[in-house]
C-alpha cells in the first residue's frame, strides 16, 4: 500500500488531508474527533481578538436536486477566547503528537503578531497559517483579504512573522485578485515556508425575493460573503496550478477549494498541492468523508504504480501548456453509440443551437448551414442507424463538419453513449510556431 | 357548487391512488426530467402540452408559469393530470423507459402545478380579452365543452354552456373512478373555468328545455359536447328487475348520491373495457365479497388497459373469459341469484347479488335531429372534422365522445380547444 504520509515544509502529517481553518476546526473536541476519523491535520479556526458573529451566516446554492453545490458564509474568525483555544490546542497536541496542528492567525500590528505567534507556538502548534483571505468583515478592519490584495503589504507582514516564528509559516491567499501570482510571489519573497489557497471568493449567494433581502439574511439586510464548496473547485485548481508552475514558487502548496472526495484531492495534488484542506464537504457530510479520501487515494496510487503521495505531486503540470503551444492539427469527432442512445436528442439541441449544427435526426440528408466549412448536404448514414432502445430517434453526426468541441458528449445523460474519437494525431503545428514562421494570418481578417 | 353534493357519498371511501406531491417531492421529480429536445412525451400527449418546459418550471419554483404552460395547451390540465392513462400516453413515451429507468411522473407533476396555481385566493392566471360581441352556445358541460368555452371566453367571446344534469363536469363529475378524481374536485375545476368568464346553466336539456332552432338564431355558433348516452342493455331474459345496473349509472349513483348503506355482496361485471375494469375495481375497493368480470372473448382481446387490469387483479378482481351471458336467474321473490353464461359450448351459472353491465353506451340520435345538416355515421357518432369540429351545418361544431365514440378526457379537451382556435381564427 502506498505511503500517504507527507512532509509539508517540515510539518509532518500521516496523510495529506487537513481540515481547513473553519467551523469544523473550531474546537479541540472537534479536531480530536476528526483525527480519530482519519484526518491527518487541522488548521485551527483563525485565532485573533475574538469577534461577535451575526445570525444567520450561511447560504447555499442547490443545483438539479443536489444540495450545496456552492456555499457561502459571512462568518468571521473565532469568537472564542484565545486562552481557551490555546488550552485545547495544547491538549490535542499532547494526545495526537503525530498529527499536524496548525494555527491560523489574523491580527493587525507588528506587536500583536509577535504576541500571537509566541503564544501559539508555546501551545505546541506545528506551524502557522496567516489568514490573508477572509473577504468580509475583517477586510474592512484592514485585515484578511485587504492584506491579501496588496502584495507589498502582504510581503511586509509575512516578513514580520518570519522574524518571530520558530515553526513554518504558511500564507493563505485570497482568490479575490487579478493574478494570483502577485500575492503568491510576494509571499515567497516575504519568506513564507508554504502557500495555502484558496480562501473564499467574494459573493452574493442569493436573494430572498419575497423580502427583497440578499441571503443569508440578518434581520432586514445582508452583505457579501465568501463562496466555497464544489462550485469553486475549478477556480481554485487554476490558481494552485498557476503558482505550482511558476519557477519562483519553490515552496509547497496546500490546495483548498471544493474538495469533496479522493478524486478532487488527487487532482489538486496532481496540479502541485502537497496537502489539501477541506471545509464545505465536512460541513455538509461530517468528518466521516475522510475514510473514502484515504481509501480512494491509496487505491489510486497503488493502481497507478505510485508508492507515495509525493510521486503524484505536480504530475499533471507538464501537461499544462499555454494556449499558443497547443496542437492546431489534432482532431476528434463525436461518435454516437446507437445501442446506448435513449433518444433524448439533447445533443441535437446543444449542437444546433450551441455548437456547429452537425448533429441531425431522421433518415434524410440535411442542408448544411451557410457558414459550414463544407457547403452542400450532410449525408445521412445508409441504412439509417437504429438504436436498440431509441429506435429511429438516434441522431447522426455529420462527421466532416464536427469540430470536436465535446458539447454533445458533455450534455448526453447516458455514460459512454457519445465518445470523442481521434481522427488525426498531434501534428506539432501550434499558434506560436505559425507566428514564428509568419503563417499566423488566417484569411478573412481586418486588413483584407 | 360544492355544498350541493351530499356530504356522505360512497366515492369518498375511495382515497386518491396518486396523492398530491409535496413541494419537495415535486421538485425532486422535476429535477430528473432531461428536458429532451423534440420530446417524445409531447407527441404522446393528445393536447401536445410542452411537457419539458412545464416540468423545468416546477424545478425552478415557477409553479404559476408551469401551470400556464399546461393550460395554454390543455385548459383542463388539472383533471387530465389525474385521469389520463399516462402509462400509455406521455409517461409511456418518456425516454427513461428506453433506459429501463422509472419514467418521469408527468401526470403527478402536472397535477402539482395546476392544483397549486388554481387554489382559491391565488391571483388569476389569465386575463380575458375585451368582449368581441360573438356568442357561442355549448351543449353538455363535459370536458369538450368546458375546454372550448374556456378558450373562447379568454378570447372575449361569450360562451354559454347548457347542461341537462344538475352538476357540470360531464363524466369527470359523474363517471371517473373516485381514486383518480372525486366529484368535488371536478366541480372545483368547473368553477375555475367559470372564473374565466364562462356561463354554465344546469338543468337545461337540449330537445326539452332548449331547442336547436332557437340556438341557431341567437348564437354565432353552437358546440355539441354531449358525450354518449345511456348504458346499453344485454336484452336477455331476466334483465328487468332489481340488482342489475348500467355501469355508468351505477358509478354516477356511487359518486353523487348519499351513501345508501348498502352491502355489496357478490358482484358480476359484464364487459372487458375500461368502464368494466373501473366498476369492478370500485366494487372491490368498496368491500364487495367477490367481484368477477365476465368477458365474452379471451383476455388479450379486452379493450381495457393492461395497467388498469393489473390494478384490478391486485385488488382481488377475478376474470372469467369466453363467457357469453345467456339469461339472468332470479328466486321466487324476484331477487337476482345468478347469471347463466355459455362457456365453450357448455352452460354454467355464476351466482351473484348484483350485476353491472359495462357493454357500451348508446349514441344520441335525438341531438343530431335538432340541427339540419348534422349527420351521424354508422356507429351513431356525429360526423365532424376532427381538426376543427366542423359538422355538416356551418354554424354547428362538435367534439369529444360524441364524435369519437368514447375515448379519453384529454381527447375531448383537444377537440374543444381546436374548435375554439378555429372559431377565433375565422372571426379575426
Ligand atoms: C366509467 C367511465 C370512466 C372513465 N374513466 C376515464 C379515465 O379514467 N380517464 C379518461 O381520460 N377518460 C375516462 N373516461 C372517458 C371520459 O370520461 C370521456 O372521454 C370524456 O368525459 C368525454 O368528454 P365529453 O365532454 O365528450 O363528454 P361527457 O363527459 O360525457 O359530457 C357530456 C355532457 O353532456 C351532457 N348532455 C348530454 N346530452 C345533453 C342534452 N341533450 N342537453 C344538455 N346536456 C346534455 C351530459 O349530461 C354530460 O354532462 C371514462 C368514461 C367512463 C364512462
Ligand atoms: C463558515 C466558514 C468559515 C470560515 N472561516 C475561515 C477562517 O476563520 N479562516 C480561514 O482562513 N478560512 C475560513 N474559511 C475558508 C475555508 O477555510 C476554505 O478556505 C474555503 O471554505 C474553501 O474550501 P472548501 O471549498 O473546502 O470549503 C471559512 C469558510 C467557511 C465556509
Ligand atoms: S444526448 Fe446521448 S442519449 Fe441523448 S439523443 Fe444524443 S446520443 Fe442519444
Ligand atoms: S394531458 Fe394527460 S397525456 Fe397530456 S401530458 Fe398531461 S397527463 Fe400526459
Ligand atoms: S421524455 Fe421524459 S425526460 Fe424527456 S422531456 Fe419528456 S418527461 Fe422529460
Amino acid at each position: 500500500m502506498a505511503d500517504l504520509s507527507i512532509d509539508f515544509a517540515g510539518i509532518r502529517s500521516p496523510n495529506p488531508f487537513w481540515l481547513a481553518s473553519a467551523p469544523p476546526a473550531n474546537s479541540g473536541e472537534q479536531v480530536m474527533r476528526a483525527f480519530d476519523a482519519g484526518w491527518g491535520g487541522a488548521v485551527w479556526k483563525t485565532l485573533g481578538d475574538p469577534i461577535v458573529n451575526v445570525s444567520s451566516r450561511f447560504g447555499a446554492v442547490d443545483y438539479a436536486g443536489q444540495k450545496v453545490m456552492g456555499f457561502n458564509n459571512i462568518e468571521l474568525i473565532t469568537d472564542r477566547g484565545l486562552e481557551v483555544n490555546l488550552r485545547e490546542i495544547r491538549e490535542v497536541k499532547k494526545r495526537y503528537p503525530k498529527h499536524a496542528v496548525i494555527a491560523s492567525l489574523m491580527t493587525e500590528t507588528k506587536e500583536d503578531w509577535k504576541v500571537l505567534i509566541r503564544r501559539c507556538e508555546d501551545a505546541g502548534v506545528d506551524g502557522l497559517e496567516l489568514n490573508f483571505g477572509c473577504p468580509h468583515g475583517m477586510c474592512e478592519r484592514g485585515m484578511g483579504s485587504s492584506v491579501g490584495q496588496e502584495p507589498k503589504l502582504l510581503q511586509e507582514i509575512t516578513a514580520w512573522t518570519k522574524e518571530f516564528a520558530k515553526t513554518p509559516v504558511l500564507v493563505k491567499l485570497t482568490p479575490n485578485i487579478g493574478d494570483i501570482l502577485d500575492p503568491g510571489i510576494a509571499a515567497v519573497k516575504g519568506g513564507a515556508d508554504g502557500l495555502s489557497l484558496i480562501n473564499t471568493i467574494k459573493s452574493i449567494i442569493g436573494v430572498d425575493l419575497d423580502r427583497m433581502v440578499p441571503e443569508p439574511r440578518v434581520g432586514n439586510a445582508s452583505t457579501n460573503g465568501g463562496y466555497c464548496g464544489p462550485a469553486v473547485k475549478p477556480i481554485a485548481m487554476h490558481m494552485v496550478a498557476s503558482l505550482a508552475r511558476d519557477p519562483e514558487v519553490t515552496i509547497p502548496i496546500s490546495g483548498i477549494g471544493g474538495i469533496s472526495n479522493w478524486r478532487d484531492a488527487a487532482e489538486f495534488i496532481a496540479l502541485g498541492s502537497t496537502s489539501v484542506q477541506v471545509c464545505t464537504a465536512v460541513m455538509h457530510y461530517g468528518f466521516r468523508i475522510v475514510e473514502d479520501m484515504i481509501d480512494g487515494l491509496s487505491n489510486y496510487l497503488d493502481e497507478h504504480g505510485m508508492t507515495s503521495v509525493r510521486q503524484l505531486v505536480g504530475r499533471a503540470i507538464p501537461g499544462f501548456r499555454e494556449w499558443g503551444d497547443l496542437d492546431l492539427g489534432y482532431q476528434i469527432v463525436a461518435k454516437i453509440d446507437a445501442n446506448k442512445c435513449i433518444g433524448c436528442q439533447l445533443c441535437v439541441a446543444a449542437c444546433q443551437d450551441g455548437a456547429h449544427q452537425c448533429i441531425f435526426t431522421g433518415p434524410n440528408d440535411q442542408q448544411r448551414p451557410p457558414h459550414a466549412h463544407y457547403p452542400g448536404t450532410a449525408k445521412a448514414p445508409r441504412p439509417q442507424i437504429l438504436g436498440t432502445q431509441a429506435g429511429d430517434r438516434v441522431p447522426w453526426v455529420d462527421e466532416p463538419e464536427c469540430v470536436g468541441c465535446n458539447l454533445c458528449a458533455l450534455v448526453c445523460p447516458v455514460p459512454g453513449c457519445i465518445t470523442m474519437v481521434e481522427t488525426s494525431n498531434e501534428t506539432g503545428d501550434t499558434w506560436n510556431r505559425r507566428v514564428q514562421e509568419g503563417r499566423d494570418k488566417v484569411p478573412g481578417g481586418i486588413h483584407e | 357548487m360544492k355544498s350541493v353534493l351530499p356530504q356522505q357519498r360512497d366515492e369518498l371511501e375511495l382515497k386518491d391512488k396518486k396523492p398530491l406531491y409535496s413541494a419537495a417531492e415535486a421538485k425532486a421529480e422535476a429535477d430528473r426530467c432531461l428536458y429532451c429536445q423534440d420530446a417524445p412525451c409531447i407527441k404522446a400527449c393528445p393536447t401536445e402540452i410542452d411537457i419539458p418546459t412545464f416540468i423545468k418550471k416546477i424545478a425552478t419554483d415557477n409553479v404559476r408559469g408551469s401551470a400556464k404552460t399546461i393550460f395554454e395547451q390543455n385548459l383542463l390540465g388539472y383533471s387530465c393530470a389525474r385521469v389520463c392513462p399516462v402509462e400509455v400516453l406521455c409517461v409511456g413515451a418518456c425516454v427513461y423507459n428506453a433506459w429501463h429507468r422509472e419514467p418521469i411522473q408527468i401526470g403527478r407533476l402536472q397535477r402539482y402545478a395546476t392544483e397549486k396555481a388554481t387554489q382559491p385566493g391565488k391571483p388569476p392566471l389569465f386575463t380575458s380579452a375585451p368582449p368581441s360581441g360573438k356568442k357561442v352556445a355549448l351543449i353538455g358541460a363535459g370536458p369538450a365543452s368546458l375546454a372550448c368555452a374556456g378558450y373562447l371566453a379568454l378570447q372575449g367571446h361569450a360562451a354559454v354552456i347548457f347542461e341537462k344534469r344538475p352538476y357540470a363536469g360531464g363524466l369527470n363529475t359523474t363517471g371517473i373512478a373516485p381514486y383518480k378524481l372525486h366529484a368535488e374536485d371536478s366541480l372545483h375545476e368547473v368553477e375555475w373555468v367559470q372564473s374565466l368568464g364562462v356561463e354554465v346553466k344546469t338543468g337545461m336539456e337540449l330537445g326539452k328545455d332548449i331547442f336547436g332552432k332557437d340556438l341557431l338564431r341567437d348564437y354565432d355558433a353552437v358546440y355539441l359536447g354531449v358525450g354518449l348516452g345511456e348504458d346499453t342493455k344485454l336484452r336477455i331474459p331476466g334483465e328487468e328487475g332489481d340488482g342489475i345496473y348500467g355501469a355508468t349509472a351505477w358509478i354516477e349513483a356511487m359518486k353523487l348520491t348519499p351513501t345508501a348503506g348498502r352491502k355489496l355482496g357478490r358482484v358480476l361485471v359484464v364487459g372487458g373495457g375500461n368502464t368494466a375494469i373501473d366498476v369492478a375495481r370500485e366494487c372491490a375497493l368498496l368491500g364487495a365479497t367477490e367481484v368477477t368480470m365476465v368477458y365474452r372473448r379471451d383476455a388479450a382481446s379486452m379493450s381495457g388497459y393492461h395497467h388498469e387490469m393489473e390494478g384490478a387483479r391486485k385488488e382481488g378482481v377475478r376474470l372469467v373469459t369466453r363467457a357469453t351471458p345467456v339469461a339472468f336467474e332470479r328466486d321466487a321473490q324476484g331477487k337476482l341469484t345468478g347469471l347463466k353464461v355459455a362457456v365453450d359450448g357448455t352452460e354454467q351459472v355464476l351466482p351473484c347479488d348484483m350485476v353491472a353491465l359495462a357493454i357500451g353506451q348508446s349514441k344520441m340520435h335525438a341531438i343530431a335531429a335538432e340541427f339540419p345538416g348534422v349527420e351521424l355515421d354508422a356507429r351513431g357518432c356525429i360526423v365532424a372534422d376532427p381538426t376543427n369540429g366542423a359538422t355538416g351545418n356551418a354554424k354547428v361544431f362538435s367534439g369529444g365522445d360524441c364524435i369519437n365514440g368514447g375515448k379519453e378526457v384529454v381527447n375531448a379537451v383537444a377537440d374543444g380547444r381546436n374548435t375554439a382556435r378555429y372559431l377565433e381564427q375565422s372571426w379575426k
